[in-house]
C-alpha cells in the first residue's frame, strides 16, 4: 500500500504536479480575486451613492451572478467567448498565443467576475456601515468630498470590510475548482488527469482534498492575524 | 432573443429542474436534521464528540464541493469494500444518489455552523430559568433551547437553501442532467449561449424566490407566534 503510495507520487512525479497544479490555483484565485475587489469598488459606489442608471446594473448583475451557480456563469464565458475571441486572435495574427493562453484568461475572468459580484455586497454594506458622525466631522471641516472620501470613508469602510473579505476569498479559492471543468490545468485538474491515468481517483482526489484544506485554513489564519492588526486600538472592534 | 430558441429549451431545462428540485429538497429535508445533530455535537460537554465535530465542520467547509463530489462518486466507488456492500453501493454507485449524498453532507457542515452560533447566542438567563423550574436537560433541549435557536437560525439558514440550490449544479459534472447540466448541452447544441443563459439564470431566479419566500413565511409565522405568546403574558399579568 504504501510502495505503492510512493511510486504513485514520487517517482511518476504526481505529486509535482499536484502542488504545482495548487500554485496555479492560488494564482487564478488571487488574480481574480484582486480584480474582483478592485472593480467592485466603484460598483460599490455607485450602489452606495445610488447613481440612477448604473446604480440598478450594478445591483442586477449581483443578483444575477450570486443566484446562479458559478459553473453557469463559467459556461456563459468560456462558450460566449470562444468565437469571439478566435475572430479577434486571427485578425491580429495572434493565433497559437490565444489558443494557449486562453483558458487562463478566460478562468481568470470568470473568477473575478463571481467574486466581483459578492465583493460589491461586501463593500456596499462596509460603506453604509461608516459612522455618519464622522462624514459629518469632515464635512464640518471642510474637507473637499474627495478628500473626505479617501481619506475617512475608504479606510474605515476597509476596516470593516475584510471579514467579508475573508468570506470571499475563502469562497473564491473554492470556486476555482470550477474552471477545472473547462480544461484550465489547475489542482483539480491535475488531480483528474492523474486518477484517470494511474486508476485510483480516490487518493487523488483526497490529496486535492487536503491541499485546497490546507489552502483554507492557512489563508483563514493569516486573516485572523490582518484582522487582529487592522484592528489594533478600536476596542471591541 | 430568438423565441424558437426559448421554446425548444424550456422544456428540457424543466426535465433539469425536476432534477434540481430533488438535490434541493433532499439537500434540505435531509440536511438540517444532520446539521441540526452536528450543532448539537459541537455544542456537546463530550469532548470527542465535539472534537470529531468540529473536525468534520472544518474538512467540509474547507474543501470546494466538487472535491467532496469527485471523492464520493469516483473514489469511493473504487474501493471494493463498497461495492460489496450493496447498501453503500446503492447510495454512490448512482450519480443522483451521489450528488444527494454529497449536497447533504455539505450543507450538514454549514448548517451546523450556523445552528452553532444560534444555540451559543442563547440567553443565559432563560436556560437557567429552566433549570431552576427542574426541567431535564432534553425537555430543556426540545422547548426551550430547539425553538429559540430555530428562530435565531432560520434568517442565515434561508441563505444556505439558496446556496444548496446552486450547489445542486454540481452534479452536472457526474453526470447528472440538471438545470445546469442541460444548459451546458443546449449551449454546445444551438449556440445561442447568451439565450440559454438568461433563460437559465431565469429558472434558477424563479427557484431561489420561492425557496426563500417559503422561509420567509416561515419565519414570520414563527414570529407570530412569539407575538401572541407576548401578548398572551402581560394580559396575564396586567400590573
Amino acid at each position: 500500500m504504501f510502495e505503492t503510495f510512493s511510486s504513485l507520487i514520487v517517482e511518476q512525479g504526481w505529486g509535482l504536479a499536484l502542488l504545482r497544479g495548487a500554485f496555479v490555483t492560488i494564482c487564478i484565485g488571487f488574480v481574480g480575486m484582486v480584480i474582483g475587489l478592485i472593480a467592485a469598488v466603484p460598483f460599490a459606489i455607485a450602489r452606495w451613492q445610488r447613481v440612477p442608471v448604473l446604480s440598478q446594473m450594478v445591483d442586477v448583475y449581483s443578483i444575477v451572478v450570486r443566484g446562479v451557480p458559478g459553473l453557469l456563469v463559467i459556461y456563459l464565458l468560456f462558450f460566449g467567448s470562444v468565437d469571439w475571441v478566435q475572430k479577434v486572435a486571427v485578425a491580429f495574427g495572434y493565433r497559437d498565443m490565444a489558443e494557449s493562453a486562453y483558458p487562463s484568461i478566460i478562468g481568470i475572468l470568470a473568477i473575478a467576475t463571481i467574486s466581483c459580484a459578492y465583493s460589491v455586497e461586501v463593500m456596499r454594506g462596509a460603506l453604509e456601515a461608516v459612522p455618519q458622525g464622522l462624514l459629518e466631522a469632515a464635512k464640518s471641516l471642510a474637507l473637499p468630498p474627495r478628500i473626505a472620501f479617501f481619506r475617512i470613508t475608504l479606510p474605515l469602510a476597509l476596516r470593516l470590510a475584510l471579514g467579508g473579505v475573508n468570506n470571499v476569498w475563502q469562497m473564491t479559492i473554492k470556486d476555482t475548482s470550477l474552471v477545472s471543468i473547462v480544461g484550465m490545468q489547475e489542482l483539480m485538474r491535475m488531480a483528474a488527469i492523474a486518477a484517470g491515468i494511474t486508476r485510483s481517483p480516490l487518493l487523488f482526489y483526497c490529496i486535492a482534498a487536503s491541499l485546497f484544506f490546507a489552502m483554507t485554513t492557512v489563508s483563514q489564519t493569516l486573516f485572523g492575524l490582518a484582522e487582529r492588526h487592522i484592528n489594533h486600538g478600536f476596542s471591541g472592534g | 432573443m430568438d423565441f424558437t430558441i426559448v421554446a425548444y429549451a424550456i422544456p428540457f431545462l424543466l426535465t433539469g429542474a425536476k432534477t434540481t428540485l430533488v438535490i434541493s429538497v433532499f439537500g434540505v429535508g435531509l440536511g438540517l436534521p444532520f446539521g441540526i445533530l452536528l450543532a448539537l455535537a459541537r455544542t456537546s460537554r463530550n469532548r470527542l464528540v465535539c472534537k470529531a465535530a468540529d473536525a468534520y465542520c472544518a474538512v467540509f467547509r474547507g474543501t470546494p464541493m466538487l472535491v467532496q463530489i469527485f471523492v464520493i462518486y469516483y473514489g469511493l466507488g473504487q474501493v471494493g469494500f463498497v461495492r460489496a456492500n450493496p447498501v453503500i453501493w446503492w447510495l454512490i454507485g448512482d450519480g443522483l444518489h451521489a450528488a444527494i449524498l454529497a449536497v447533504l453532507l455539505n450543507t450538514g457542515a454549514y448548517t451546523a455552523e450556523i445552528f452553532r452560533t444560534a444555540l451559543l447566542s442563547l440567553p443565559r438567563g432563560l436556560i437557567e430559568a429552566a433549570q431552576a423550574c427542574g426541567m431535564s436537560p432534553w425537555i430543556i433541549s426540545r422547548r426551550i433551547k430547539f425553538p429559540l435557536a430555530l428562530r435565531q437560525a432560520l434568517p442565515s439558514y434561508s441563505s444556505e437553501v439558496a446556496i444548496i440550490i446552486k450547489e445542486s449544479s454540481l452534479a452536472s459534472t457526474i453526470a447528472v442532467l440538471e438545470i445546469t447540466g442541460w444548459a451546458k448541452r443546449l449551449m454546445s447544441e444551438t449556440f445561442a449561449i447568451m439565450d440559454i443563459f438568461i433563460i437559465t439564470s431565469a429558472f434558477y431566479l424563479t427557484l431561489n424566490v420561492v425557496g426563500l419566500t417559503a422561509l420567509k413565511l416561515l419565519e414570520r409565522q414563527l414570529w407570530f407566534e412569539r407575538r401572541s405568546t407576548r401578548r398572551k403574558a402581560t394580559s396575564l399579568c396586567p400590573s
